[in-house]
């Protein structure tokens, strides 16, 4: 079979100054018509790079140095720009990462997809709003006839994406470019978009290009499989090769990383004599979002009658997708936000109702990581400052806060001289221990992490988590670990509580919870994990639980 | 100091800033060098400029020395620019902050406040001003602050706004700092590149509003400045160009300094802070 | 337009009704900040002698009164549109103020209308050349005229344009006893209208083309443009359907909060240009001391901005689909 797009030899120069020369490195691979090509890779592996020099979306300090893109016959690098154009959008069409911002917002959606037809074909106004209306229900959009009407803001990311996959198989094309098309969702929207991909590819035998960072991903829907590193192509294989037999070492890390989806058999500790480090009882909380002087105000419950207790030496995992309310329950517990009813106590006193000052000296028992090793960070303070500063509010002197800063910093595995350095001269997996090393300057009882892995690269993630699994059993730590990812979640976690719509689902020890879901969303959610099949059964090189 | 050193690679802005420090300089030393007092009569009115070599820019409608006026001129226009800016910012910055940090009805009436005074036409307000309390230095500099805070407080309200529920901020709550502490010591020092900024651009605009008002001969009455002799001589432009002239160009490049001085801080401090630190 | 639009522009309206009341509250407080009797105060330097006239001001605004009759008279008088008498012109200062507010309107509406049109126009030039020399040389030539004072640029344009090259009347509105009428009366007017129109224009000018620079290279890094451009459209396609629409929401954003800025211009080109709008008016009151005049001049001047205001949220509405769900 003839390849429908041949990347020969291809090298992408950076602009001086970047980390490396070359964005992508004499790269060689094809794309076969009907088929799903997966080029994988982590942040700044250069695997989105090739396709924006497919559809000449590439900065303009970014610059092809040599080699070529094949297309019917074509070099895409070296064809006229208006003959590339002519391609574009009609003959191999894009989909990007964030649903959110790539549609127009002042048009209607009607307009945007008719914008397709209108460049490349000549079908008339009443042709092209017939196409549109078609197309509309082929990507399964709810009411496709007001779909047509409406503005980009008045529909959710998955539809949005809807949008976006039905503009981009408006006129048929070989080849389909999907850049990170699920990542900003949720995982039960993913699911149901990478099922629609599978599906429309199929029926039009389009071929796919989809480019990722998540292995549950590829395992979902790839035939083959591109590995990227530092703009080199490290590995190229099926699916079943380079997912079960990885050849390169980079590969095998990488797969290594992902944690598999089964529970591993833990020790279930019989708690019935302790006393629990943290209990919440009916915690609620409603969002009334302000109405302007004539429009009515909205009620969203975030969190509704949520109760749990939580144990020294334990990891509880609370799980659930955006809008779940399972952040606003961390903050209301952390008290950065006020519950409107409930309980929460905190090694037997009750906290919610403290006022600011009242709170302090209870801060020290309760700690957070955050999520975002960037903003987490203040980026004026020395990182000895960062940590030492909790300890000082509280009334410790400076030079001990410091000696201690020092000791927290062997703690979580930095080098001591960090101390009079700042936060941006470190990566986003040494700042995430800075951040731990922070909440632990309290010797607190109940550490929170809230999403603490989900901004860091796969391999990075690995790395935290068992960091935080070695401090939990050192420090006897009780641990409420915020999670989307279920992955993560039957690794790392005791039990787990499932939330959705404020409202706790179930819970249970994880294992029981993976293995014999009772819930139906519990259901659904695990049936949407992306390569839920993959390494469910092997037993697992993963990090952070007994062998 | 590594702002100066950004600011020396952006060569516009430097050259900004080169005219700026002479023009600091002339408005320090400039009338201890330059003696000829600028309301003495020195020689015949109206004394086109390049005719006596100690008079290069001539005189006035009442023979007095042009480029006395400049020099001395400079004084008052960067003094006011800046007290009034600073002023503003004092004025600006707590508001804004308080607006900013604590959000919820105390953001609200802040704002609502604001917003009046951003509704007003600002340079007829402060002619009012300064016409019921009698032109002064005082009464004009006030003037020009009440005029200039509403921009500051709305963008160090935004960026509160956009920081407090930083996760950091979030951070030094859960340690139990005080909020004063939290304002002052976390989230302001991250708000100075864009209030900087700013400020080098209200001298700019102060020094407009100055000269106009003065032009309109609302100028202190015992201190000469630029927009005054440019008032004073509209009357006589088809007779002697050169008083209307010279002054305006002073404020000109002035401004157009301020204003390049300005947007090289805007380049090298608001790349939004890719985790760089001056140091 | 829908309901909610109508709600939107009501709930505007009432604000912008809210912040004129409050502007009378501190127009009347303002006079009696000032040091003296504030009959004489209201007077002006012309009526102050006059005590025939004072006792008349005392009446009219209870100035023996209590101050918070006298502030209940205030603004029902207000309410009425009676800002009392000016000495000087013998009239009612509102009338006064009405007569010469169209030539302001007329003077301020031309700048408006030209210094957007040609603004947008050189900032999205500037913006697609962005980089190139064209760029450099509008951004050069934008700040020039933003650090220039507007009075001076004023006499600078009747120095080269009335005065070395005889090609444009500099003062006034109309033509002194030529009593022109018909189509030659609107030639007679545009002639006088070009100099004070652009020399209160270019300033503006500055402020949109830099505006829409900015906004134009911001847009332009969007992912939708990215979205326009991978469906193969050609660049200019993109500009005008995708990336100008969105960029210039900020730059009408921005033109309503400059409302108030012209009205601040026009006091400096009016003064200049002898342009008999309430900007020269207010000079005049400046002049005579007359503060009741002035203060009207400046309430009404700040009415304008409230109305223009309204326009410009009116418009936005129009424009920006998601309004209704951001206020």
């Amino acid at each position: 079979m003839n390849p429908v797009l041949k990347v020969e030899d291809l090298s992408i120069r950076l602009p001086v100054g970047a980390d490396r020369p070359y964005a992508v490195n004499k790269l060689s691979y094809s794309l076969y018509p009907g088929e799903i090509l997966c080029v994988v890779g982590e942040s700044g592996s250069g695997k989105s790079m090739t396709a924006n020099a497919v559809m000449g979306l590439l900065p303009k300090a970014i610059q092809v140095d040599k080699g070529a893109i094949i297309f019917d016959g074509k070099d895409l690098i070296s064809l006229e720009e208006k003959r590339a154009r002519d391609l574009r959008g009609n003959r191999i069409s894009m989909i990007f990462q964030e649903p959110m911002t790539a549609l127009n917002p002042l048009m209607r959606v009607e307009d945007q997809i008719g914008e397709v037809f209108l460049i490349h074909s000549n079908l008339s106004k009443q042709q092209r709003k017939a196409r549109t209306l078609e197309l509309l229900k082929d990507v399964g959009l709810p009411d496709p006839e007001k779909a047509m009407r409406v503005y980009p803001h008045q529909l959710s990311g998955g539809q949005r994406q809807r949008v976006m996959i039905a503009m981009a198989l408006a006129l048929e094309p070989s080849i389909l470019i999907a850049d990170e098309p699920t990542t900003a969702l949720d995982v039960t929207t993913q699911a149901q978009i990478l099922h629609l991909i599978k599906e429309l590819q199929r029926k039009h035998g389009t071929a796919v290009m989809f480019i990722t960072h998540d292995f549950g991903v590829v395992a979902e829907i790839a035939d083959r499989v591109v590995v990227m590193q530092y703009g080199d192509m490290v590995e190229i294989g099926s699916r079943e090769q380079v997912l079960n037999q990885p050849q390169h070492p980079y590969t095998k890390k990488l797969i290594a990383a992902v944690p598999p989806l089964s529970a591993p058999d833990r020790e279930i500790e019989d708690r019935a004599g302790q006393k629990p480090a943290l209990s919440v009882k009916s915690l609620c909380k409603t969002y009334v979002s302000p109405g302007g002087w004539f429009k009515p105000a909205r009620t969203v419950h975030a969190a509704q009658d949520v109760s749990f207790d939580l144990y020294r030496g334990e990891t509880l995992g609370l799980v659930g997708e955006s809008g779940s309310g399972k952040s606003t329950v961390s903050r209301c517990i952390v008290r950065l936000l006020d519950a409107d009813s409930g309980e929460i106590l905190l090694g037997g006193s009750a906290i919610q109702d403290l006022d600011h000052k009242a709170l302090v000296p209870f801060r020290k028992q309760i700690q957070m990581v955050f999520q975002d090793p960037y903003a987490s960070l203040n980026p004026r303070k020395t990182v000895g400052r960062i940590i030492a500063d909790g300890p000082i509010a509280q009334g410790v002197p400076v030079a001990e806060a410091m000696d201690r800063a020092r000791e927290l910093l062997k703690l979580v595995e930095l080098p001591e001289t960090a101390l009079e350095r700042y936060p941006h001269e470190f990566s986003g997996g040494q700042r995430q221990r800075v951040g731990i090393a922070r909440a632990l300057a309290h010797n607190p009882q109940v550490l929170v992490a809230d999403e603490a892995i989900s901004a860091l690269d796969v391999s990075v993630q690995a790395q935290i988590l068992e960091l935080i699994d070695t401090l939990k059993k050192k420090l006897n730590l009780a641990v409420l670990f915020v999670v989307h990812d279920l992955r993560v979640a039957a690794q790392v976690c005791d039990r787990v509580i499932v939330m959705q719509h404020g409202k706790i689902v179930e819970a249970g020890d994880t294992k029981a919870v993976f293995e014999d879901p009772q819930h139906t969303y519990t259901q659904n959610l695990i049936a949407s994990i992306p390569g839920a099949d993959w390494r469910s059964e092997h037993q697992p090189t993963a990090v952070g639980q007994p062998a | 100091m590594s702002i100066l050193r950004k600011l020396s690679t952006n060569k516009v802005a430097l050259f900004g800033l080169i005219v700026l420090v002479f023009l600091v300089l002339v408005a320090i030393f400039g009338p201890y060098l330059y003696e000829t007092s600028p309301w003495k009569m020195v020689n015949r009115p109206f004394l086109p400029p390049m005719e006596n070599t100690d008079l290069m820019l001539g005189t006035d409608t009442m023979g007095r020395d042009v480029l006395a006026g400049l020099v001395y001129g400079a004084r008052i226009s960067l003094l006011v620019g800046l007290i009034s800016t600073m002023i503003a910012l004092l004025i600006g910055v707590p508001l804004g902050a308080t607006a900013g940090y604590f959000g919820g009805w105390i953001d609200e009436a802040l704002m609502r406040f604001t917003e009046i005074f951003q509704t007003v036409p600002s340079f007829a307000l402060a002619i009012v001003i300064v016409a019921i309390f009698e032109p002064s230095v005082y009464s004009i500099t006030i003037a020009i602050a009440l005029v200039s805070w509403p921009p500051v407080a709305r963008l160090v309200r935004g960026e509160f706004l956009a920081l407090r529920n930083q996760e950091y901020v979030l951070a030094a709550r859960l340690n139990g700092q005080t909020n004063r502490n939290i304002i002052l010591r976390e989230i302001l020092p991250n708000t100075l590149s864009p209030i900087i900024v700013m400020a080098s651009l209200m001298v700019a605009t102060a020094i407009l509003l100055e000269s106009a008002l003065s032009f309109l001969g609302l100028g202190d009455p015992e201190i000469m400045s630029w927009g005054y002799m440019i008032g004073a001589a509209r009357t006589v432009i088809r007779q002697a160009w050169w008083l209307s002239f010279f002054p305006g160009v002073a404020i000109a490049i002035t401004v157009l300094a301020l204003n390049l001085v300005g947007e090289g801080l805007n380049e090298a401090l608001n790349p939004k802070l890719s985790g760089k630190r001056e140091s | 337009m829908s309901i909610q639009t109508l709600f939107y522009i009501a709930g505007r309206l009432i604000k912008g009704l809210l912040v004129l009341f409050v502007i009378a509250i501190f127009n009347f407080f303002l006079i009696r900040a000032a040091p003296g009797d504030p009959a004489k105060v209201m007077a002006g330097e012309a009526g102050a002698a006059d005590e025939v006239f004072l006792q008349q001001l005392r009446e009219q605004f209870g100035l023996d009164q209590p101050l918070y009759y006298q502030l209940w008279v205030y603004i029902s008088n207000l309410v009425q549109f009676d800002m009392g008498q000016t000495y000087r012109q013998q009239m009612p200062v509102f009338d006064l103020i009405m007569d010469r507010l169209p030539a302001t309107l007329l003077l301020t509406g031309t700048a408006f209308v030209l210094s957007l049109g040609l603004g947008v126009l050189v900032g999205v030039i500037a913006a697609s050349n962005h980089r190139k020399w064209i760029d450099s040389a509008i951004s050069v030539a934008a700040l020039v005229f933003y650090a220039t004072p507007l009075f001076w640029l004023a006499l600078m344009a009747v120095l080269l344009f009335s005065v070395f090259l005889g090609w444009l009347p500099a003062f006034g509105m109309e033509t002194v006893g030529a009593n022109y009428t018909g189509w030659d009366r609107v030639v007679d007017i545009a002639e006088h209208l070009v100099l004070p129109a652009m020399t209160l224009g270019l300033f503006f000018t500055a402020v949109y083309a830099r505006m829409t620079r900015t906004s134009m290279i911001e847009t332009g890094r969007a992912d939708f443009v990215k979205t326009a451009k991978a469906k193969g459209m050609s660049p200019a396609r993109v500009t005008f359907r995708h990336t100008l629409r969105n960029a210039l929401l900020p730059v009408v954003t921005l033109a309503g909060l400059q409302a108030g800025q012209m009205i601040g211009g026009a006091v400096l080109t009016e003064t200049v240009f002898a342009w008999p709008g309430i900007g020269r008016l207010m000079f005049e009151a400046l002049f005579q001391r007359d503060y009741n005049l002035l203060l009207g001049v400046f309430f009404i001047s700040s009415a304008m901005v409230v109305l223009f205001n309204l326009v410009t949220d009116i418009i936005y509405c129009l424009v920006d689909p998601r309004i209704e769900l951001t206020k």
